[in-house]
């Protein structure tokens, strides 16, 4: 029988995860220059665009269809939603509750689509809008589909997989491989096919609007209520632990982000604030079913630390990852997915169960991340040599925004404009 | 004939020096948000690790035309109202004006002040 609340919920979190990527391009658009908003924001939005339309077509498919050894699902198996697509997902095989699979298709859909928005945060101001929209089509299809099937699709690192020593068996339970090791390596990996901003460590790059940044900080957490409260798949116990996980730590990311940069640079800062949140939500994603509320704490302090650390490693190491998907994603995506060997109550090191998880955890991470690396340089290396990534030093230095999509964001008293033809 | 009194101020002393302006008599100003450094150096500011001088920081322009034997005595309501005592609290200075025209009449010289 339909089970109705789960229905319910699984279409609010389906809601509140697509809600995520607009928050996102204010999170991202905010922390840019005036000059390049815009654009900034259109790589999130062309995002939803892109993978909004290929889901339906064959991200859902190639996630959940007949397995092709482990690595991806079939994309013809369930094309369009049709073939041997099953209209109804078992929820209990007990009792028989069931919800439309169709609602989970929205659900996965918007994981998808947010991933490939956080990529974007590496290349800032600086690509050709066509070749982004391309990338997003190729870099989802080949990454991320992929690796949504080997994690949740029943492949190469779920529990069905070679991955499971004794009781150990990989956990993810939102997205920590998936959706944050997999767009920070990407991420990482484009920074260094694209190069740098021209001026990268020279010129002045401050963030234009922090409001915005806070603003768009507060939309991706109250969306990941749904990413994370939605991966339960119930509207019941798990589902609460996960919602309390998830705030008790990103409240902790908060204060170890802070903490830190007080006490290394003196000031507890707007944007130190808004980035811990996005590092505790990140680290807390793997982990939100699978730790104590106090467990979460640790996975929150330290994931603010760390990625606090971590994003100045591009100035040290020379990649131009502008918005710091790396140190922000990447490690605290890293974090929250080892942070489970030690921390899961049933099977963790900490709760006395031994190494095995801890393996588990360090194996499927470094797996995803090969993988991601692997198909992500490829993809830009394509890219690179058909469309070009870069705009031109003219339209770069002018501003993206008017070089690219023939708009500025922001209106000043001594441009003045008259409407010169009006097509209709 | 007439006088410019320029002066660029703290903006947080904005208030007190229109108040103190209108108090002395002055009916009219035009204040513009500027930029600008003097000894001060402006500051630094710090961005997820990334530290930054901002050297141009926000100042106060309060523009004033007033009749000649009436500038000394503006300059130092400016002066009076704007003054903390500390670095940054900026400069007021005097210019001759040729001519000045009242858009509304058309009224040119002292009679459009």
């Amino acid at each position: 029988m339909l089970d109705t609340g789960v229905t319910a919920w699984m279409l609010v979190s389906a809601s509140l995860v697509l809600l995520m990527t607009p928050g996102l391009a204010f999170f991202y658009g905010g922390m840019v220059r005036g000059k390049s908003v815009l654009n900034m924001m259109m790589m999130s939005f062309g995002a939803i665009a892109v993978v909004g339309v290929i889901y339906v077509l064959w991200g859902w498919s190639m996630s959940y269809g007949s397995s092709v050894g482990g690595i991806f699902g079939n994309p013809f198996d369930q094309f369009g939603l049709g073939g041997s697509f099953d209209p109804v997902t078992v929820l209990n095989e007990d009792t028989g509750a069931f919800m439309p699979t169709i609602v989970d298709v929205g659900f996965q859909a918007t994981f998808a689509i947010i991933t490939v928005a956080l990529v974007s945060g590496a290349i800032a101001d600086r690509v050709k809008f066509g070749s982004w929209m391309v990338f997003a089509a190729v870099w989802v299809t080949l990454s991320y589909f992929p690796l949504a099937h080997m994690v949740w699709g029943g492949g190469l690192l779920s529990d069905e997989g070679p991955f499971v020593f004794g009781d150990a068996a990989p956990i993810d339970f939102a997205g920590g491989t998936v959706v944050h090791i997999n767009a920070g390596v990407a991420a990482l990996v484009l920074a260094l096919v694209v190069g740098k901003r021209k001026g990268f460590g020279t010129e002045p790059m401050r963030p234009h609007n922090l409001p915005f940044v806070m603003l768009g900080a507060a939309l991706l957490w109250f969306g990941w209520f749904g990413f994370n409260g939605g991966s339960a798949y119930g509207a019941d116990e798990a589902a609460g632990l996960a919602w309390v996980n998830t705030t008790t730590a990103t409240a902790a990311a908060i204060l170890g982000w802070l903490l830190t940069e007080k006490i290394r640079d003196g000031h507890a800062t707007s944007l130190g604030a808004a980035s811990g949140v996005v590092a505790g939500l990140v680290a807390i994603t793997p982990a939100a079913g699978d730790v104590s509320p106090l467990g979460a704490i640790v996975v929150g302090a330290v994931a603010g630390a760390l990625s606090a650390l971590a994003v100045g490693l591009k100035y040290r190491f020379g990649y131009d990852d502008s918005l710091d998907v790396v140190g922000v994603h990447l490690v605290a995506g890293l974090w929250g997915t080892v942070a489970l060997g030690f921390l899961a109550t049933e099977t963790g090191l900490f709760y006395g169960g031994g190494l095995a998880q801890l393996g588990v955890q360090v194996v499927i991470a470094l797996v995803a991340i090969a993988f991601s690396a692997v198909v992500t340089l490829v993809v830009a290396l394509a890219v690179k040599a058909t469309l070009g990534w870069r705009v031109t030093e003219e339209s770069e230095v002018g501003g993206i925004d008017l070089a690219v999509h023939g708009e500025t964001a922001y209106e000043t008293i001594a441009q003045g404009s008259v409407i010169k033809e009006v097509r209709a | 004939m007439s006088k410019l009194v320029t002066g660029v101020i703290q903006p947080h002393r904005l208030d007190d020096v229109k108040s103190a302006l209108e108090a002395a008599g002055v009916r009219g100003m035009t204040v513009s948000e500027a930029s600008g450094y003097g000894r001060q150096k402006g500051h630094t500011e710090v961005y997820r690790g990334a530290e930054y001088t901002v050297d141009l920081v926000p100042k106060v322009r309060v523009e004033v035309l007033v009749a000649d034997e009436d500038a000394a005595a503006v300059v130092d309501v400016v002066v009076g109202a704007a003054q903390t005592g500390k670095i940054g609290d900026g400069k007021v200075w005097v210019v001759h004006v040729e001519d000045v025209a009242r858009v509304r009449t058309g009224e040119h010289g002292d009679s459009a002040l």
